[in-house]
């Protein structure tokens, strides 16, 4: 790796911490900053520094190599440590880029959602959540997963409710993600209670070690790994548990939207893996149980039942909010799978998805701020009103259904594969019925934007009025970004490999 | 079966709150009762902790110094760290003449305990917030707004 040798030796060893210490640092200071220009530079340049030090940990786990940070030089399993493996840098950088591109994108964005006395406060909150995010990632510690949680939780509800400057459901919205996020956050912390006082301990790795010693362990783990899988089954909205969802994305500002769909299920989503299949392993009898007909059988419900409310929504942001939950299913059952094969599936689907979604959610947000478009019957005539936003969203559409040269493409074919390999055709049945019916409610946008006229105001025909620059900059580096994983899916499918060989799973 | 009960009250106890935070949450359509539902069900938790980390006629884990030689000392201190990470919590023992209760948890509960309130203040802020904007705080009524609101796309 020849890029490794611009990161110098301390940001290798430490980047686990800065990147996690900065953002909570500066995410105080930026609240408190008198104008909103200088806490955008401020957080443009925080998350800039959190994505250079990401990129640099992904070529040192690239390489082959594994980083266990001592916070403050105490020995693991008593001090906090910070893991650094193939499993938690892609998800990592994930956070930070997604970070990076909405800050590009909430210049313009921000200005048009959020009140200018709350501008400050506001790129605080988002930078105490991206800490959040990210130290739930990197932390080996089972009791410091759950502050993580939490404060990216709070600030999650906090920025949500942010969007009352919009629109007044975002308060309702946000509040209702308060009391189904705090109730999934309790259930974690309830089964890291029983999980400690079966082990005695609380460094994941070293629950790991206990439990395999005990063979699974008694009742009591089993019970905590029931707990943990609700609590953070909540937060990764599988399927009866994400109520939350679509309220929270649909209200939320288009910059919270973005963040939220690209990240925040995600870091959950990595969380349930490494619960399920590093601290709790695939070779306990109960574990396994609910991994492969629960989280498959929530999955497939997710999938099926997803899609078809998706189809049915009147806001567009809901439509694909709904659809959030779908894809989630597809990972859930690319998890379910177990095999080297299906984790690698579900973990390129992860990866994939934040980008395809990253895209479209920005599109979404691009109409509103020009036109104050969310309704779908409002996308009459947006193919010729702004071409290059919508030519993002349609591309980025073809990705979500799953049309070759794309990433979401590369995600069905690996899914598939796996289910073969599995056994499962019936899962592949599934998959292709699923994208049939995301043909349906991606298209119906596609086509209402394209093959209508643009509507009239006062006897004229819109002008066209194209979203600004640092809109659509994110926007296309996304839908390119996805093109060019659907052409050489090579990084991602390595990703999702080296991800794969730290969870093992069953053979 | 009775007796199991009464050994292991605190159980009993802490299931009895948590389940009544937990239908309070859902039960209720008040945001305030919602609140005081979840804050009850958050408590429970604590408690839980709190009871596993004693240890049957174990003294608090306070450094007591009534050997004087430093060797001793040291010792017991050593021990203080080993039966945090080691003793699984509810009433193990370990070789030391002086028994401790284990303060991990009432520790890492403090951290729970400042998450709790601060999510009970953004809930009650939210409230006051909606208070303002919908005029109510019954989630029935909220949601008829909001349904009008879906279907017309208008305030009134």
């Amino acid at each position: 790796m020849g890029m490794l040798e611009f990161f110098p030796e301390w940001l290798q060893y430490h980047g686990a911490a800065l990147a996690v210490v900065l953002p909570l640092l500066m995410g105080a200071i930026c609240a408190i900053l008198p104008s909103e220009r200088l806490a955008w530079i401020t957080t443009l340049i925080v998350v800039s520094i959190c994505t250079v030090t990401a990129f640099g940990l992904l070529l040192v786990t690239f390489g082959g190599e594994s980083v266990i940070y001592k916070m403050g030089g105490w020995d693991p399993p008593k001090g906090i440590s910070y893991v650094i493996d193939g499993l938690n840098t892609p998800v990592i950088f994930l956070i930070s880029a997604m970070a990076l591109l909405t800050t590009l994108y909430g210049l313009p964005s921000v200005v048009a959602e959020v009140e200018p006395k709350k501008r400050a406060p506001f790129y605080g909150a988002f930078l105490i959540g991206v800490a959040g995010l990210l130290g739930m990632v990197v932390t080996g510690d089972a009791f410091n997963v759950f502050v993580f949680l939490e404060v990216s939780s709070i600030s999650t509800y906090v920025l949500v409710a942010m969007g009352a400057s919009r629109d007044r459901r975002a308060l309702a919205a946000a509040y209702r993600y308060l009391i189904l996020g705090s109730i999934g956050a309790t259930f974690f912390v309830i089964g890291l209670g029983f999980l400690y006082m079966e082990t005695g301990t609380l460094n994941m790795a070293d629950i790991g070690r206990k439990l395999q010693e005990l063979e699974g362990g008694s009742r009591v783990a089993m019970v905590a790994f029931g707990f943990i899988t609700v609590g953070l089954g909540l937060k990764l909205a599988m399927f009866p548990l994400h109520m939350w969802l679509p309220g929270a994305y649909a209200h939320a500002p288009s910059f919270v939207t973005v963040f939220l769909a690209s990240t925040a299920t995600k870091a959950a989503l990595y969380l349930m893996l490494r619960f399920s299949f590093t601290v709790f392993d695939v070779s306990f009898d109960y574990v396994l149980t609910v991994v492969t007909y629960l989280f498959t059988g929530l999955g497939c419900a997710a999938m099926v039942l997803g899609s078809l409310q998706a189809i049915f929504q009147t806001d567009a942001r809901r439509t694909l909010a709904y659809s959030s939950v779908a894809q989630v299913g597809y990972m859930l059952l690319g998890v379910g799978m177990a095999t080297s094969l299906g984790l690698t599936a579900g973990y390129v689907h992860l990866l994939n998805h934040a980008v395809i979604k990253g895209a479209l959610f920005f599109a979404l947000g691009a109409f509103w701020y020009r036109y104050g478009i969310t309704r779908t019957e409002d996308f009459a005539g947006l193919g010729k009103m702004m071409p290059w936003t919508m030519g993002a969203f349609t591309l980025g559409g073809l990705s979500l259904i799953g049309v070759p040269l794309t990433a979401g493409f590369i995600s069905k074919l690996q899914l598939a594969e796996a289910a073969l390999q599995r056994g499962w055709g019936w899962a592949v049945f599934v998959i292709m019925a699923t994208s049939i019916l995301a043909i349906i409610y991606i298209g119906r946008l596609i086509l209402t934007a394209y093959f209508q006229a643009p509507p009239e105001i006062d006897g004229e025909v819109v002008k066209r009025n194209e979203a600004p620059l640092m809109m659509l900059i994110p926007m296309w580096i996304l839908v390119a970004l996805s093109i060019t994983i659907g052409v050489n899916s090579d990084f991602v499918v390595q990703a999702g490999q080296m991800a794969a060989e730290v969870l093992g799973g069953i053979s | 079966m009775f007796s199991a009960i009464f050994e292991n009250f605190h159980y009993t106890i802490v299931i009895i709150l948590m389940m009544t935070g937990l239908y309070v949450v859902f039960s209720s359509g008040n945001l305030i009762k919602k609140l005081v539902g979840l804050s009850v069900f958050q408590t429970s938790v604590f408690l839980l902790y709190i009871s596993i980390g004693k240890v049957r006629g174990g003294q608090p884990p306070i450094l007591v110094d009534d050997h004087s030689s430093g060797g001793e000392h040291a010792s017991a201190a050593t021990n203080l760290l080993a039966g945090a990470a080691e003793v699984p919590a509810g009433g193990a023992h370990h070789a030391s003449d002086v028994l401790y209760s284990n303060p991990l948890p009432h520790v890492l509960i403090l951290t729970a305990i400042v998450v709790g309130v601060a999510t009970l203040a953004i809930g009650l802020a939210l409230t006051v917030r909606i208070r303002e904007v919908y005029g109510s705080i019954e989630e029935d009524v909220i949601n008829e707004i909001d349904y009008r609101y879906n279907l017309e796309g208008t305030d009134s």
